[in-house]
């Protein structure tokens, strides 16, 4: 038996996905979303939360005692994969690397480390009290 | 410009070419050659391959577009009649005429075929050409569909005892039958001789000596073979091989000399009776004799192409007949006067009947001369040997050490490589010396060992200079300070062989400790795995240990797909499985809704599982006796085999159990790249093992082990590494040959790829892991012993701790799934939206 459905398009519903996510100054923040605690968030790997519609990925960058945020979707192929990356740095700045086809991205200002087009939305993280926060516009 | 015309398309025909263009510098020449094979001119040496699988492009000495690059006519299927030496013009069966200024014969030999009444008969060859071999393979094919088994083969010498081999790849059952006393009489003494013989009885092939054949049996097609004492031996098939016979007809037709018992005479610059017509190869008579060898053709060869040019280069006057080769999966050699016996002269002999090895050395009594030679059962010593002997070196105190070597002292008696004269000849089929290999490497000519191939040509006749080479051009690249480096990435200026070293040495376990002590940086997505991976190879740690290092498979224990769900892969070692075992994992799929598909490996695999779905569907097959396949790590995936004795009517021994048991043998250790395996129980090859890393074929008294093969992107199909050896054997080559491969091989290099860049290839791998040459064979079985010894299952590993299950949620906030995971039906199935 062989069944044909009319295909809808993936990429175009990912592209209104993909508009979403707009990187975030620290200084334009108007909420603090608290993610979870220290402990959710192991060293030098990612972990994904839901924030209303959206998918982030955090970083606890432990070795540079640094944390990052930025969507969870690679602009790629438009998977929501990002946090199960592989974090590094090249030239010294930080990056992540999408599990699916390597791309990687600095985790700085969400550019394209491979010399393509595509980047990713990048938000500020902070941590009070051993609580993380992400920063949104709303 | 110079007019050449060759006549004779052959192995000796070709090199006078590749020569003369070479040689040839501003000279503007027109070369036109002649040959009545069909097709370009191949190499006869290994002609016995093509029944192992060469094809005739394989064995062709150039490429279709090598006479056309080099201005060379080609004019194959054309036979030359006549030659007008008066008037310098050829004459071919097309009645074409061309002009010449200088000629060159280069019309080989034919097989010499015994005066027996009967020869004509269907089912009589003759073993010489690919049309020969394709003639015999339709015969076998025939024959065998009939019921035949037996086949004959008609002398005992060299060529014979390979066309036996060829009979015995047809599947046949050979019988050699001699006329002289004993095997190879030309080469070997009589102990050698024996002991020849009782290797080759072994494989159950028929050795018959001191046999007159009187006549060929059967009425239209040969039933048999009628012997001087009539007695009857019956076949259905029968390969002449006994000896050759120059081609020297044309010659005699257009009035040149010919010796008594043919060939075309030449004195030492190779020219004939007629100044502008030279003959080279197996049709010249030089010094009394035919030489039906590659290496003094390409000599001669050499030499007219000089004398054509002007130069006044010539023949030596003594030719040296030493070879080593194998014959029948039997290493034998012979240099030098192998026979050589007076009063001045001592033979020191060898011989072990236990492990069939035989070596004799002829030297002068006061010690100091080694004269000649025999090896058989192993030839290993052969190289170092021939040196001695030909640059005439002084022997070590006691000359016995030669062959026994030396007891108790500390180095090899043999020397190296780079203690040779400069002069001394290292490749004698291309006539290349140590100082030609040498200099064009700390001359800057060369930069690595494929250059020196591609510039002196050394190694591309018989091949077995070949460790030699390496070794000096290794010795030659250390002198001049120069070492060829291929560091991993931004982070580490090593090579994956080096940090592997480094982490074993300074006993390191985690990545940042690496990193900050022999890196820069803080990592990334290439390092961290090739690090993780070394962990992994030389503690045994599951991936569990290095979660936030290994790539993301690791990570997550199953194989990411296009959707970011995973499929999971648990083993089936061998492809062997129960009604009840397969009945779990269909009730799997069916709860979890996974899209289901039987894999190249003898596997099921279930795709589209969440991430968070993927500790209960393990904690299910984990329950009911199943384990992870490692499908998503770089390690081994699986050991495919057929069915085997145990139900084929066909197979020659059990290939399932075997495959299961490599298998659970290697099961987990993680690699420098994936790896994988196939037992076949006979050369049917039901499980396509040489298309693997690893395969195993049952042939008849053992297993065969071929390694570095792979499918994907650059098929290649698996080398023979060694031959009718036993279970226990293959186990204790295949723990070496992993554990070197995963110690020296590049990040995600397959063992195909590292053997290809593998100085001195496969001859020197073998050196390495069967004849232990760098002497660690121990320490690669203890390391293998104690990767096997400590297996885990990792997926157990993560449901018998809870923290570790926590990586497996999608959400850190929230135990929801990924709600964006569309699917579409495929067929009774489903796949992921696609992109």
């Amino acid at each position: 038996m062989f069944i044909t459905f009319p295909v809808a398009p993936k990429i175009k519903i990912m592209q209104n996905i993909l508009n979403e996510y707009q990187s975030i100054a620290f200084e334009e923040v108007k909420v603090w979303f608290k993610a979870g605690t220290l402990k959710d968030f192991p060293s030098n790997r990612g972990g994904c939360i839901k924030y209303k519609d959206k998918q982030i990925a955090i970083f606890n960058f432990e070795r540079r005692n640094e944390w990052y945020a930025c969507q969870n979707v690679c602009p790629h192929k438009m998977e929501m994969v990002l946090s199960r990356g592989m974090t590094g740095s090249a030239d010294s700045v930080p990056k992540i690397a999408c599990p699916m086809h390597k791309k990687t991205f600095s985790l700085v200002d969400g550019s394209n480390l491979n010399g393509e087009d595509y980047s990713i939305a990048t938000y500020p993280v902070k941590v009070v009290d051993e609580e993380v926060f992400v920063g949104f516009l709303e | 410009m110079i007019k050449v015309i060759v006549v004779g398309n052959g192995m000796v025909g070709y090199k006078f070419c590749e020569k003369f263009i070479a040689k040839s510098g501003q000279e503007k020449y027109q070369i036109t050659v002649f040959g009545e094979e069909p097709r370009r001119a191949y190499d006869r040496v290994h002609l016995s391959e093509y029944f192992a699988g060469k094809t005739a492009d394989d064995l062709s000495m150039s490429t279709s577009n090598w006479y056309d690059e080099n201005n060379i006519i080609l004019n194959t299927s054309e036979l030359v009649l006549k030659i007008d030496k008066e008037n310098k013009t050829i004459t071919t069966h097309l009645d074409k005429t061309f002009g010449y200024d200088y000629l060159v014969l280069a019309t080989g030999s034919a097989a010499f075929v015994p005066p027996i009444k009967g020869v004509e008969k269907e089912g009589v060859f003759v073993y010489r050409t690919i049309e020969d071999l394709d003639a015999i393979m339709t015969y076998a094919k025939k024959i065998k569909q009939n019921g035949a088994t037996e086949a004959a083969v008609l002398g005992g010498g060299l060529l014979g005892l390979e066309a036996a081999k060829a009979v015995y790849d047809l599947g046949l059952n050979p019988h050699v039958v001699e006329f002289a006393p004993r095997l190879m009489p030309r080469q070997l003494d009589k102990a050698a001789s024996d002991m020849l013989q009782s290797k080759i009885e072994k494989l159950n092939i028929g050795i018959h000596l001191n046999k007159a054949t009187q006549y060929i049996d059967g009425e239209h097609s040969i039933k048999g073979m009628m012997f001087a004492n009539d007695e009857l031996l019956k076949v259905d098939m029968l390969v002449i091989s006994a000896g050759i016979k120059p081609r020297d007809e044309l010659a005699r037709v257009s009035g040149l000399v010919v010796g008594e018992r043919g060939g075309v005479l030449v004195g030492n610059t190779m020219q004939t009776s007629d100044p502008f017509i030279y003959a080279i190869g197996e049709v010249a008579l030089y010094n009394q004799m035919i030489y039906g060898l590659v290496a003094p053709g390409y000599e001669m060869a050499d030499v007219a192409a000089e004398q054509i040019l002007g130069s006044d280069k010539t023949m030596r006057e003594t030719i040296d007949m030493s070879t080593q080769l194998k014959l029948i999966g039997v290493e034998v050699a012979s240099f030098g006067d192998p026979f050589i016996e007076n009063d001045e002269v001592v033979a020191i002999v060898y011989e072990n009947k236990f492990s069939g090895i035989y070596k004799r050395i002829n030297v002068t009594k006061d010690g100091k001369t080694l004269l000649g030679g025999i090896l058989v059962g192993d030839s290993s010593d052969y190289n170092g040997l021939f040196q001695i002997y030909s640059n005439a070196m002084a022997l070590p105190p006691n000359p016995e050490d030669l062959i026994l070597g030396s007891r108790g002292g500390e180095s090899s008696t043999m020397g190296s490589a780079m203690d040779l004269p400069d002069t001394a000849v290292i490749c004698s089929c291309e006539n290349v010396t140590k100082g030609s290999i040498c200099c064009s490497i700390t001359d800057g000519t060369c930069e690595s060992l494929s250059d020196v191939v591609k510039l002196t040509k050394a190694t591309s006749g018989c091949g077995g200079c070949k460790p030699m080479v390496v070794d000096l051009v290794k010795a030659a690249q250390k002198s001049i300070g120069k070492e060829v480096k291929e560091s991993i990435c931004e982070h580490f200026h090593y090579t994956r062989q080096e940090l592997f070293d480094i982490v074993k040495i300074n006993k390191y376990t985690n990545f940042y400790e690496v990193v900050d002590h022999h890196g820069n940086g803080d990592g990334c997505e290439v390092c961290k795995p090739v690090v993780a991976s070394i962990f992994s190879s030389i503690y045994n740690d599951t991936a569990n240990k290095h979660v936030t290092t290994q790539d993301t498979n690791d990570r997550y224990l199953a194989n990411i797909q296009r959707n970011g769900t995973y499929s999971v892969v648990p083993r089936i070692a061998g492809g062997e499985i129960t009604p009840e075992k397969l009945i779990v994992i269909g009730e799997i799929a069916k709860e979890f809704n996974l899209y289901t598909k039987i894999t190249g490996a003898q596997r099921v695999d279930l795709f589209g599982a969440h991430l968070n779905d993927l500790p209960k569907i393990w904690k299910i097959l984990i329950d009911n006796g199943f384990e992870s396949g490692h499908a998503y790590g770089k390690s081994l995936r699986a050991v495919k085999s057929c069915v085997g004795n145990a139900w084929c009517r066909y197979g020659m021994d059990d290939s399932t159990t075997f495959a299961i048991e490599l298998e659970n043998r290697y099961r987990g250790i993680r690699s420098p790249h994936k790896l994988k395996g196939g037992v076949s129980a006979c050369i049917r090859e039901c499980a396509e093992a040489r298309g693997k890393d690893f395969g195993v074929i049952a042939v008849e008294g053992g297993w065969n082990l071929y390694i570095c093969g792979n499918g994907g992107a650059n098929p290649k199909h698996a080398v023979l590494l060694a031959e009718q050896i036993d279970k226990e054997t293959v186990f204790k080559y295949m723990d070496r040959f992993l554990m070197y491969y995963i110690r020296t091989a590049g990040p995600l290099v397959r063992t195909a790829t590292w053997l290809e860049k593998l100085d001195g290839g496969l001859d020197y791998l073998k050196e390495v892991i069967i004849h232990d040459r760098i002497g660690i064979c121990e320490t690669l079985e203890s390391e293998m012993e104690s990767l096997v010894g400590t297996f885990e299952c990792e997926w157990k590993q993560v449901l018998e701790k809870p923290r570790l299950l926590k990586r497996f949620n999608h959400f850190v906030n929230s135990d929801e799934k990924d709600e964006n995971i569309e699917y579409v039906a495929l067929r009774d199935q489903k796949m992921p939206k696609p992109w």
